[in-house]
């Protein structure tokens, strides 16, 4: 498997500079145009990404999650969900480095191959961070009005998550 | 919806710790998150130059439309709002393959070009059109096959079988991207 993805990008990379080189392609200058695009692209996206990081990292300082989280807590071990897993879940729409953080402590306290440990492993894996790519995406192109696109985000991610418990139990439990 | 989420979470943040007294944290914050926002920024900014110059050729050679043109059957369906030759979804294409395969950093500057290329044709400038909204749940969707960086952490921590967690992760986001995919599509056929 880690030969393949080491192989993957420079055979990527190669196959468009072929294809480029054979259609005659001014591969050199059009590589600058491209570079040039993405660096104005890089300049867009500032505000967004300064400001979601901001956001979240004041969030996460405040620990106000954790106090939350305790009000429900008798709710979910009715359910015999792990209590640890929640604010894992929670976060992961929000800050993919915030879910890794807990994933990695989890793996510490109670080892990859518990049941947990593989819960976590199979939540970081199955969504990405819909609110950091919402933000990034319409942000770099100055969209403000996003319409149904959060929620549909969101209702995808809980799907995500719910789905990570049963499959886990099936597999694991 | 954005703007409502990020008020929210200052909000929340400050006025909690000021009920906490935990206000001290807070002011560091302040002080050095906007570096840890550029250090992000700095991070990602190499190689998203890097990736955008390399797929101007594919553009231009027309290899991007070779890639859309494979998965037609697929994205036609997706996004019927979208002509065949549309730039974008080249873009979309190579963006989701990245992220199957786990390089996000690649799949960034592809999504973000796909999303370029499709705001050129929005007559509504701030508001997201079908294609969009189609596009970014397919990517929040996260439809990743080799989770690396998990199965990394796995090891580092000791794992007996780091990569036994892959087949649970993709039938988990299998069904966090169809169940996305199916309630948009809904609302879009709602809307004619």
């Amino acid at each position: 498997m880690n030969t393949i993805s080491k192989v993957i990008i420079p055979l990527f990379v190669l196959i468009i500079i072929l294809y480029g080189v054979k259609k005659k392609v001014n591969v050199y200058d059009t590589f600058l145009e491209g570079a040039k695009e993405g660096l104005i692209m890089v300049f867009h996206i500032t505000p967004t990404i300064m400001a979601m990081v901001f956001a979240v990292n004041l969030f996460l300082d405040s620990n106000f999650l954790e106090a939350a989280l305790s009000f429900v807590k008798p709710l979910f071990k009715l359910i015999n969900v792990p209590m640890d897993i929640l604010p894992m879940a929670l976060l992961r729409p929000i800050s993919g480095t915030a879910s890794m953080a807990i994933m990695n402590d989890i793996f510490i306290n109670f080892g990859p191959d518990s049941f947990i440990g593989r819960l976590a492993s199979t939540l970081q894996g199955c969504t990405d961070t819909t609110i950091y790519v919402l933000a990034l995406y319409f942000g770099s192109i100055k969209i403000t009005k996003t319409r149904y696109s959060l929620p549909v985000g969101l209702f995808a991610d809980l799907m995500g998550i719910i789905a990570a418990f049963i499959i886990t139990f099936i597999f694991f439990g | 919806m954005v703007n409502v989420i990020w008020a929210a979470l200052i909000f929340i943040a400050i006025g909690y710790s000021l009920i906490t007294g935990n206000i001290e944290v807070i002011n560091n914050g302040i002080l050095t998150h906007a570096t840890t926002g550029i250090n992000l920024i700095l991070e990602m900014m190499p190689l998203m130059i890097l990736w955008t110059g390399i797929m101007k050729i594919a553009e231009v050679s027309g290899l991007l439309n070779v890639f859309a043109r494979v998965l037609n059957p697929i994205l036609s369906k997706l996004f019927p709002s979208l002509p065949k030759e549309h730039k974008a979804l080249g873009y979309i294409a190579s963006n989701v393959g990245a992220n199957m395969l786990g390089l996000g950093s690649a799949a960034t500057p592809f999504g973000l070009k796909a999303m370029e290329e499709l705001q050129k044709d929005n007559p509504c400038k701030d508001t997201a059109t079908e294609a969009m909204i189609t596009f970014l749940v397919l990517n929040t969707g996260g439809v990743t096959l080799i989770p690396t960086t998990v199965i990394s952490l796995r090891l580092i921590n000791g794992s007996v079988n780091p990569t036994e967690i892959i087949i649970t992760s993709i039938l988990a986001t299998s069904v966090s991207s169809f169940a996305g995919l199916f309630l948009d599509y809904m609302i879009r056929r709602k809307k004619r």
